[in-house]
């Protein structure tokens, strides 16, 4: 049987038992010390609902008034991309085209599907504004349509370069700073967007959110993976 | 809010991320396999967001507080992030040393392997 | 809440617990992933019974979908060969990633 893990000695394991098991008693008695019933910032945020430019209160708390926090977190996940770049740049000939050699009916589904899953992105943008969705479902959405293609064999198109690419991943981090920076120079706060202007900046920024979140998830999963080049060669080994 | 043996729904879904957040610490510890501390490491913040999204139910009313919502909705996205930050790397170190823990030599002192 | 919905929380809950122990507890890379990935569906569940769609929709997607691929491809380039604690007998015979 291959793929057996090995574990911790036996003192370690007992000392980690006592120090997680006291942690999580503590932090249970934590928990049910609660109030109940108590409210929370819901009232705040459905007085403000009116004044933050989109009717979902979700989507208003990412964008408008915690919009510093998904900023910083955007950052975060071009960091991780950048990283994950990094650690596999060595590796030449992943983004080379290898569809006629995957199986058909994959690649068949894999075409029939990816439209849809691109409309449905399309949708929970849209829906984000009024309903559940948003930059981050719908960016989810275009990543597994992306993690699914490159299982099937397809690669990046040939018109997609590396700095195209590149310019994607980090345009959603761009825009949300740009946007930031213009609204202070306006003479506003951080992220306080000017009266009657709030919709429209919310819905670009979400926008190049949901396709930026898209290409970084996308590209994580190739860069890591490298579906692409490990199916090219399992095809030469069998040759 | 109705209850069932003195627990609220909230009280139930939070303990349970309690738990689940002390499982993946624990697991952390003890498994040296990288790949085995990213699942931890993976439980652990399902066992976070189990938390915010469970004190999110507080409310009265049928409506949840949307801010944990929109908190846990972020982390979300960010564990994937570093999740295949952390296996490139791994990956990259059982690529250059052959093996997929930190420190292969304690282990093989102790002899402490146990087998599937 | 009625009584059934609770006997529904209660199961879910206790699953992913005993999931969670289960995907720890495993000594086999490979039967670790699948089973987080079980977990990561039951909790998408877990979302739509706290009332949070817009996290269940993000998890479904990425929580089982891209989090389950890309930990299953780090278990396949994992496997096998150079782990020092399997003897060489148990070796798949066809390792063909582990050419390097």
């Amino acid at each position: 049987m291959p793929r057996v893990t090995p574990m911790s000695p036996a003192p370690v394991r007992i000392a980690a038992a006592a120090i997680c098991g006291g942690f999580g008693v503590l932090l249970a008695r934590a928990l049910l010390a609660l109030p109940e019933d108590e409210a929370g910032l819901a009232p705040l945020i459905e007085t403000n609902l009116e004044a933050s430019g989109v009717k979902h209160p979700i989507t208003a708390v990412l964008l408008n008034f915690r919009g510093y926090d998904t900023m910083l977190e955007i950052a975060v996940l071009v960091l991780a991309t950048i990283g994950v770049l990094s650690l596999t740049v060595a590796r030449p000939g992943t983004w080379a085209p290898v569809a006629e050699q995957a199986d058909p009916v994959l690649s068949a589904l894999a075409r029939f599907l990816a439209p849809i899953m691109l409309v449905v992105a399309g949708y929970l943008l849209w829906a984000g504004e009024h309903a559940p969705g948003g930059a981050f479902q719908a960016g989810s959405v275009i990543g597994a349509a992306g993690v699914l293609l490159s299982l099937s064999g397809y690669a990046r198109p040939v018109w997609v370069t590396r700095f195209a690419l590149r310019a994607v991943i980090a345009g959603g981090f761009v825009a949300f700073l740009g946007v930031a920076i213009g609204v202070m120079s306006a003479g506003g706060a951080l992220l306080e967007y000017p009266a009657g202007s709030a919709k429209t900046l919310i819905v670009l920024v979400e926008t190049l959110l949901t396709i930026s979140i898209g290409a970084i998830l996308v590209s994580l999963f190739i860069a890591s993976a490298s579906p692409a080049e490990e199916l090219r060669r399992r095809m030469e080994e069998n040759r | 809010m109705t209850t069932f043996a003195g627990l609220s729904q909230t009280d139930l879904y939070a303990l349970a991320g309690a738990a689940l957040f002390v499982i993946g610490l624990y697991g952390l510890i003890t498994r040296p396999h990288l790949l085995h501390k990213v699942l931890a490491l993976n439980i652990s913040s399902g066992g976070v967001f189990l938390v915010l999204v469970g004190i999110a139910r507080r409310v009265p009313g049928p409506v949840p507080d949307p801010l944990p919502h929109a908190m846990v909705l972020t982390g979300i996205v960010v564990t994937v992030s570093s999740t295949a930050f952390a296996l490139a790397l791994a990956k990259s170190i059982y690529t250059e040393t052959g093996h997929a823990v930190l420190e292969p030599d304690d282990l093989e002192e102790t002899g402490e392997v146990s087998r599937g | 809440m009625t009584l059934t919905s609770w006997i529904f929380d209660i199961v879910l809950v206790g699953t992913l617990v005993w999931l969670a122990v289960r995907v720890l507890a495993e000594v086999k890379l490979f039967k670790s992933v699948v089973l987080y990935i079980a977990f990561g569906l039951l909790v998408a569940l877990a979302w739509v019974r706290l009332a949070a769609p817009d996290i269940a929709l993000a998890e479904a997607a990425i929580g089982a979908g891209i989090t389950g691929a890309l930990l299953l491809d780090a278990a396949g380039h994992m496997r096998g060969r150079s782990q020092p604690y399997a003897s060489a007998s148990d070796e798949p015979s066809a390792g063909g990633d582990m050419d390097a």
